[in-house]
């Protein structure tokens, strides 16, 4: 260290290029850092992002220039019963799948956690419903759930024996509505759950101990220690999650398109089925937009309130 | 490819082009009849090229005869014409996207209506019409539809064949509980539907977001019925006693189908029909086909027959079919050389091959190719022969626009119907919730 700074004053001595100067600069170097970051964010996220929110003000169509037509959009979808359906599924999709993904995902990283054999490969292969693409895994439950040519259909009915007709799972709302939220519970899981497992292998097993000591039993080793240490990853993982389910696009595209009869549009496809599909790009832009409120909403509850200090040890505890 | 060289030798030595159908087949025995009418001089401009847009084959032999048929144009006039094939979920937006920034192919190929949405960016195109009408037994009812500025002879677009969804059932089923073919009226279809329920070969119409077989269901139903979604002026009429007669037809059928049809896509119905889960259903040539091919599956195609949609209370079919329909933009530095390459690809040295090529996936626009070989090849398909006679589009009966697109690619008339068929709304709130919808749409054609 000291050799560089010697060197570095004979240098100035010397009077530096003005390239090294430049380089000195602090100034200078952030900008030259920064630039290309904020180039990119600027191209690919907030000019997208803008010309999105713009659109939805606007009655552009996929052909047509639009003008300005102000809350006309959104004025609309107010009205819309089928918009009101998809906030309705959405919220629905997300809550139910979410509570699915983090019953199931805590579940199985508590068994994770525990010494089996064969433990790393085990881990890897919990991953792979994540790891296929989204549009490979709807196609394989397409088919799983296909009204004629079902796996589940062929073992009931042709192996078993135990219906005599097909289950119709995408045919009526409600079977479809949890079709698709067992779909997702489905590819969800081992993100919660390596997540979570990262999360119970930082507490510390002397904290185990010592609750053994006090002859705490199982159930309250994880409500009084597991739970509440696993509080804070607990938000993060919710958050993103929340934010993964509620956009979701691809699952419920491929497996029914909305159908039967708009009963599983989220808003996600609503917004590309009546943007893209049916040119309507300020309308499609305004039910796009309209899923802001409802993010940021689930963001700051799972955010700040599973974060909070009193939620994770108590009343009480201040 | 040694015979591709005796063919352009041939070419070379003066031998009459007729000798020269790409497919090598007896061209010779042509059995088009061509009025003699003088053809339009367009004067070719000095170093055109070209570059074309279409939609992707059904069969590989549509994009070789059709490569082939450019090249000789290429060969005959020196315009050099490079054609590109695009996925048919893509032709839309590439349409779009070439319309509105003046910039791209000089022609596409798209579908339908889109001449009509894009109508101010298009060179007119009556001339190449015109000739090509007179030379050939005139145009079929559908292609002027698809091809004329609505209520004008201003020709914007030139279809090049349709493609469309009739019946297919299969022969010994039908036969089983007494029924030679399907019946024309509504009364004698539920009936027919009800006894194959009853057999265990029921019925099934795709009423789930289905862009083809579900609006082609949709659209038979309520034209069958008189009801359509506009006017000739273009004013919304779907809220009407004859849609709410449609919807409750449907309902009287829907628990004759099969279980799962509101959740059919475009490929379901071929899916259940190849496993004969179903024995009734309307398709596309594809399925006959497809059945055909497979050995597997070839007794089902032998035991199958097609036939019109019925007509219920409509004069003709009530059956629209997919146009391929060429446009030349405006942004063309070429136009005279593209108007003589279109008018080049639809006579009949080149057209005839072409239509052969395709085994009756696509049908023509222009009366004399009736007579082309294709159509006596196999009789199973010589009903797709009249498929651009229908007087029926999608749009029925208004004018054709971007908005009675956008219905139909949001599904607003299949849902409407399978919103009643499964017992969701009654038709008449059905009916009334698709004029809103349709509305929308339509909010902005008066502007």
């Amino acid at each position: 260290m000291s050799v560089t700074t010697i060197s570095a004053r004979s240098y100035a001595q010397h009077q530096p290029g003005w390239f090294a100067r430049l380089l000195d600069n602090k100034l200078f170097l952030i900008v030259v850092c920064l630039t290309p970051a904020i180039g990119l964010l600027t191209v690919f996220l907030t000019y997208p992002l803008g010309l999105g929110v713009w659109l939805a003000f606007t009655d552009t169509t996929i052909g047509q220039r639009g003008i300005f037509v102000g809350f006309e959009n959104f004025q609309y979808l107010l009205k819309d019963p089928l918009w009101w359906g998809a906030v309705f599924y959405s919220i629905f999709y997300t809550a139910v799948a979410t509570f699915g993904k983090f019953a199931l995902g805590f579940w199985l990283a508590l068994l994770l956690n525990n010494h089996i054999p064969l433990k790393s490969l085990i881990r890897a292969i919990v991953l792979l419903p994540w790891i296929v693409p989204t549009v490979l895994s709807a196609l394989a439950f397409w088919w799983i759930y296909d009204p004629q040519f079902s796996i589940i259909s062929y073992l009931l009915v042709d192996v078993l024996g135990w219906r005599s007709t097909n289950i119709d799972f995408l045919g009526t709302p409600w079977p479809a509505r949890f079709s698709l939220i067992a779909a997702n519970i489905w590819r969800g899981i081992p993100f919660v759950a390596i997540s979570l497992l990262a999360g119970l292998q930082t507490i510390s097993p002397s904290l185990y101990e010592a609750a053994m000591l006090d002859g705490a039993t199982a159930w309250q080793r994880f409500r009084y220690i597991t739970f509440p240490m696993m509080m804070p990853i607990l938000a993060i993982v919710m958050t993103f999650s929340i934010i993964f389910t509620f956009t979701d696009f691809q699952l419920v595209y491929a497996i029914t398109r909305g159908g039967p009869v708009n009963s599983t549009h989220l808003l996600a496809t609503l917004a590309f089925q009546r943007g893209i599909a049916g040119g309507e790009l300020g309308e499609g832009a305004a039910i796009a937009v309209s899923m802001v409120p409802f993010l940021v909403f689930a963001t700051l509850f799972s955010y700040f309130g599973l974060a909070r200090r009193k939620w994770q040890q108590g009343e009480a505890n201040d | 490819m040694s015979n591709d060289i005796t063919r352009r030798d041939a070419l070379a030595l003066g031998v009459s082009a007729a000798a020269l159908a790409v497919t090598g087949a007896k061209a010779q025995t042509s059995p088009i009849k061509a009025a003699d009418v003088p053809a339009p001089k367009f004067a070719i401009e000095k170093g055109a090229t070209l570059r074309m847009l279409r939609p992707v084959r059904f069969v590989q032999a549509d994009e070789d005869v059709f490569r082939a048929n450019a090249a000789k144009f290429t060969k005959d006039t020196g315009v050099e014409v490079k054609v590109d094939f695009v996925g048919w979920e893509d032709i839309n937006q590439q349409t779009a996207v070439t319309s509105n920034s003046g910039a791209g192919p000089d022609m596409i190929i798209g579908f339908s209506d889109a001449p009509h949405i894009y109508v101010d960016k298009l060179v007119e195109l009556t001339d190449v019409a015109d000739y090509i009408g007179k030379r050939y037994g005139g145009w079929l009812p559908l292609a002027q539809t698809y091809g004329k500025r609505s209520k004008s002879n201003a020709w914007i677009g030139l279809p090049f064949g349709a493609t469309a969804g009739p019946l297919i059932y299969r022969k010994s089923v039908l036969k089983s509980v007494g029924f030679d073919k399907v019946p024309e009226d509504h009364a004698g279809i539920v009936d027919l539907c009800q006894k194959l329920h009853k057999a265990g070969k029921p019925a099934g119409f795709a009423l789930g977001n289905a862009k083809g077989d579900g609006n082609g269901f949709a659209n038979w139903a309520l034209w069958s019925h008189n009801a359509a979604l506009l006017d000739e002026e273009g004013n919304i009429t779907i809220n009407s006693k004859e849609t709410i007669a449609a919807l409750n037809w449907i309902k009287q059928l829907y628990p004759t189908f099969i279980a799962g049809t509101p959740s059919w896509n475009d490929v379901s119905n071929n899916r259940a029909y190849s496993s004969q889960e179903i024995s009734l259903t309307a398709n596309g040539v594809s399925l006959y086909f497809s059945l055909k091919n497979d050995p597997a599956t070839k007794a089902i195609a032998e035991d199958s027959e097609h036939q019109l949609l019925p007509k219920g209370l409509a004069k003709v079919s009530p059956m629209a079919g997919l146009t391929l329909n060429a446009m030349l933009f405006k942004h063309s530095q070429y136009p005279n050389a593209a108007k003589a390459f279109l008018t080049y690809m639809l006579e009949k040295d080149q057209y005839e091959p072409w239509l052969n090529a395709n085994s009756g996936y696509w049908s023509q626009p222009l009366a004399a190719y009736a007579d082309a070989a294709v159509w006596s090849s196999d009789p199973k398909v010589t009903i797709f022969k009249d498929t651009m006679k229908s007087t029926y589009y999608d749009g029925y009966k208004g004018p054709i626009s971007t908005a009675t697109g956008a219905v139909s690619a949001d599904y607003v008339l299949i849902q409407m119907c399978a919103a009643v068929a499964t017992g969701a709304q009654t038709p008449e709130a059905a009916a009334a919730e698709a004029e809103q919808r349709a509305k929308r749409y339509f909010r902005r054609q008066g502007r």
